[in-house]
């Protein structure tokens, strides 16, 4: 065969070698400003507005110390923080201990329905927090909720009790799922060992499991610290109504009270920014630790599961009981009322008025379809923003020796500390007063999704892209493929299992947001929660529910579709 | 067809000192040969592999392909990989997953700027294949090939863009030894008969022996010695090259006069004859080589007088199957002796060695190691 000849044409020139490299700095410097405009402008705004007064048409902003004053000195602000830290030390801890005792039920023990477990963490991606917190407050609010009418007035929803019992549910499984990835990372023949020391199943349990998983839980506690902490849904609908007001609910208050302070606001934010900050920061160093952790490895183990005899009746009995509190009950007292003309708690009588009238009021409502219309767009487009910026900063990141290319990593995972309302506050505040033309449109919503998913995005495509060998993209430049080639054409098709699963959880945890669109909204430009938010603010209970069952039965439709799609084409890590 | 001159590449790195990856590295290749870079790993072959693909940017040097200079550090003249149109082989074959066997052979076609009709892409890669026999699986998806098949289908694709030349990092390496036994006649045979000029990373003495045309030696990150396999093999230069291009004994000794062939050298084990061309002056302490099988084994004193004789005592020996190995000991050295395993002197017999003057190498400098068996 005649070997090609190199022609002049096929030379490369250097012009053309530029070019072809600016394609690529294009790319990369405008993947890095990007991120820099989306993650920085909201902290450092938010710090700005924090030491200035609102501003108003007549009378600029000024720089003081007065928000922080305010914030601080009354005895109330001591007891917004305390709320805060209780409400949220108290709702991790639950959460905790109810997801360590199913990690540790389901990984160790041959108890009945083990398989049921998994599709039990998707429970709250199915729910919604703010139908959760609905469905809980027709169940136990000392006036409606059904069980008191049951079996007497024993619990009152709208309690510190109440609202971490709530939060702590519906954060469980989040516990259970990272608990179980530290109890899979654990040598099961150092259990085996104490066993054949002599020690009982529950001895083991407690002297060896949760002794050398302990790194792994304290993280797992800090992460639903740093959820508890920014829940707004639970304090908003619960705490609210009598005065019990943790930082989030705070937020939400003094920018809808009138006039709107939102001084104190940011300065409430910066706190709560602080504390995220802090609970972040020691996640990650523990996290560190714990790969250091000689006996924890990174293999995966599948350990012998002990047999726990007739216990196995009660540890799966309690976790029938968990199923009926997190998914039966809530689920079942939506569609009850959904299906009543006006709200009654279940008696013969509303039985026999059943009818689906909330159905059709709901579809037939003026904001329903552009509600759901918004919802799609805003889900589909940050979800499809999130994984491709995300795609380039991971290859960046992992790819190139850039120097700084930590930075651009902390960056995308600045996200990480902003609570949704606080993100919600400064991304309003600041293109309020620097108007380019988003501010109270679906952009500034999208925008906020974007920030708010890029974490997420981060953790899904770093995870693929280092998976993927060096050798793959540089055997495409050796065969003449471009840098922008070879992304589109081996780089992304070789993440595609991760950037499918990154963009199918985004687009499921996008259609739930409630805390940053609850300040970024503005008539016309509904979502989905807010829709619900709106139902419960005008008490329109039975419509509320019906879409809730509408909304439950589509987000469940749509994860059983996908997970057997992804089944077939082995998309894994949803 | 290739000439690398002066390459240097540092690693700078914020800890640590830099490193010097590649020094002054210098060769050059003619058309249609297959030029060997040996060497231990981090002996800077793969850095100069990578040099010469676009991979990785020297610091300084020239490189250049043809009559194209696709790398100078004077002139700042960097061409992209994507843009130098050479095959390259890796050693994981980055055989790309999501694509079928016939998409991974195409795609260097299909990336071109110069777009070609599908019939004339078919054409050629189904040609492509044909020469690795893949041809029956075009239409497979890559991850259901076999180790061996996928290594051919990396070489396939490395050369349907008709290369001027072809880049193999250690491609056998992945492969199981009875397989790699097989891919190395099959990669020489595909060589020979496209005439390309193929530069090949390796690690694996034999595998450099039995493919190259020419082999360069390096070790920390310099060249030690480029020559014929059998010159690398006969001849080497410094005590580094006899190490690890085989097994050797080294023996250590003082030049007493000049012979025929070469040098007279007397050693703990007696006056040796050996080989040496350039000019070495008399009463010069140096380090010898013999090779294992370059002792000839016999139990009866041998009559042929060119040869070197010595007379040793047999300390232990290994049954190898193909063959023997023989340790010997000669004053208190111990000699290593490779031979056909009908001789069977028992441990504690005499036996003789005979050396050829001209298998017995003087070396650069003295061995580290003195008289060290491997």
């Amino acid at each position: 065969m005649a070997m090609m000849t190199p022609t002049n044409e096929a030379m490369g020139l250097p012009g053309r070698v530029m070019r072809r490299l600016d394609t690529k700095w294009f790319v990369i410097g405008g993947a890095t400003l990007v991120v820099a405009w989306l993650t920085l402008i909201p902290l450092g705004f938010l710090l700005w507005q924090s030491f200035h007064s609102t501003g108003t048409m007549q009378e600029p902003a000024v720089l003081t110390m007065e928000n922080y004053i305010t914030a601080f000195e009354s005895a109330e602000s001591l007891v917004l923080m305390g709320n805060s830290l209780q409400f949220a030390f108290l709702t991790a801890a639950f959460a905790l201990v109810v997801g360590t005792f199913f990690a540790w039920v389901n990984e160790r023990t041959n108890t009945p329905f083990k398989s049921l477990f998994f599709a039990m963490s998707i429970i709250p991606l199915i729910i919604p927090g703010i139908l959760f917190t609905v469905s809980w407050i027709m169940l136990a609010s000392p006036q409606i909720g059904i069980l008191n009418k049951v079996f007497g007035s024993w619990f009152d929803i709208y309690s510190m009790a109440g609202m971490v019992w709530v939060d702590g549910l519906h954060y469980a499984p989040v516990a259970f799922l990272l608990v179980t990835a530290a109890f899979r990372s654990m040598d099961p023949s150092l259990e085996e060992s104490a066993m054949m020391s002599g020690a009982s199943v529950v001895q083991t349990a407690f002297k060896v499991t949760l002794k050398l998983a302990w790194p792994a839980i304290l993280a797992a506690f800090i992460i639903l610290f740093i959820r508890a902490i920014e829940s707004f849904e639970v304090p908003a609908l619960l705490g609210l109504p009598i005065g019990l007001r943790v930082f989030t609910s705070a937020i939400y208050d003094a920018v809808h009270s009138y006039p709107s302070n939102i001084g104190l606001a940011s300065a409430y934010a910066v706190v709560l920014l602080l504390i995220t900050s802090v609970g972040i920061y020691y996640q990650s160093r523990l996290s560190n630790q714990g790969s250091k952790y000689s006996t924890v490895t990174g293999k995966g183990f599948r350990p012998r599961v002990a047999d726990i005899g007739r216990w196995r009746y009660l540890t799966g009995g309690i976790f029938i009981l968990y199923v009926i509190l997190v998914v039966g009950l809530p689920f079942l007292v939506l569609l009850w009322a959904s299906l009543q003309r006006y709200y009654s708690v279940p008696s013969w009588n509303a039985v026999q008025h059943l009818s689906f009238n909330a159905y059709a009021k709901v579809l037939a409502y003026p904001g329903f379809y552009t509600a759901v219309w918004n919802s799609v767009k805003l889900a589909l487009g940050g979800a499809t923003i999130v994984m491709l910026l995300t795609s380039i900063i991971c290859w960046i990141t992992i790819r190139t020796k850039i120097q700084g290319r930590w930075l651009l990593d902390v960056l995308a995972s600045l996200p990480l500390v902003f609570p949704g309302i606080v993100l919600g506050l400064s991304l309003m505040v600041f293109y309020l007063n620097f108007d380019i033309g988003i501010y109270a449109t679906l952009w500034i919503m999208l925008m906020a999704y974007v920030i708010k998913f890029l974490p997420y995005g981060m953790r899904y495509n770093s995870t693929s892209m280092v998976q993927i060998h060096k050798e793959l993209e540089e055997s495409a430049a050796m065969s003449g493929a471009s840098w922008l080639m070879t992304f589109r054409r081996v780089v992304l098709p070789l993440m595609k299992p991760g950037l499918m699963a990154g963009w199918i959880y985004i687009i499921v945890v996008s259609v739930r947001e409630l805390s940053s669109s609850i300040l970024l909204y503005s008539p016309g430009n509904e979502v989905i929660s807010i829709m619900i938010w709106e139902f419960w603010q005008n008490g329109q209970y039975v419509e509320l529910s019906a879409f809730g069952v509408m909304m439950i039965t589509a987000l469940f439709c749509f994860i059983m579709l996908v997970q057997s799609v992804s089944k077939r084409f082995g998309v894994k890590g949803m | 067809m290739l000439t690398i001159e002066n390459l240097s590449t540092v690693y700078q790195s914020p800890s640590a000192k830099p490193v010097l990856a590649a020094s002054d590295v210098n060769f050059s290749v003619p058309k249609g040969r297959l030029f060997t870079l040996l060497g231990p790993s981090g002996c800077g072959k793969t850095t100069t592999l990578r040099s010469i693909a676009g991979l990785e940017r020297p610091t300084t040097g020239v490189i250049t392909a043809g009559n194209r200079v696709v790398f100078s550090g004077d002139s700042k003249i960097f061409i992209a990989p994507n843009r130098r149109q050479f095959g390259m082989v890796f050693q994981s074959y980055a055989i790309w997953p999501h694509m079928s066997v016939f998409e991974n052979a195409a795609f260097p076609l299909r990336v071109r700027s110069k777009r070609l009709p599908e019939k004339e892409i078919k054409d050629k890669v189904m040609k492509m294949l044909a020469a690795v026999s893949l041809d029956h699986l075009a239409e497979r998806q890559a991850t259901q090939l076999s180790g061996g098949q996928q290594q051919r289908l990396a070489l396939a694709r490395a050369l349907v863009m008709e290369p001027e030349l072809l880049l193999l990092d250690e491609p056998l390496s992945n492969l199981d030894a009875k397989l790699r036994e097989k891919m190395r006649f099959e990669l020489k045979k595909i060589q020979r008969e496209l005439g390309i000029t193929t530069i090949y990373v390796t690690h694996d003495q034999s595998e450099a022996l039995a493919l190259s045309h020419e082999i360069a030696v390096m070790n920390q990150g310099k060249i030690v010695q480029i020559g014929s396999p059998r010159d690398i093999y006969e001849r080497p230069k410094t005590a580094f090259v006899a190490d690890f291009i085989g097994s050797t004994n080294f023996i250590e000794g003082v030049i007493r006069d000049r012979s025929d062939h070469g040098y007279i050298v007397d050693s703990a084990i007696g006056s040796l004859a050996a080989d040496r061309k350039d000019d070495l002056t008399v009463g010069t302490a140096v380090s010898m080589s013999i090779r294992p099988e370059d002792l000839r084994l016999s139990e009866t004193p041998p009559t042929d007088t060119n040869h070197t004789v010595i007379q040793g005592t047999v300390s232990a020996k290994v049954f190898l199957g193909e063959c023997i190995d023989f340790k010997i000991m000669v004053n208190e050295v111990e000699l290593l002796a490779r031979c056909h395993p009908s001789i069977r002197t028992p441990v504690g017999g005499t036996i003789y060695m005979s050396v050829d003057p001209l298998k017995c190498a003087i070396l650069n400098g003295t061995a580290s190691r003195t008289a060290s068996l491997h």
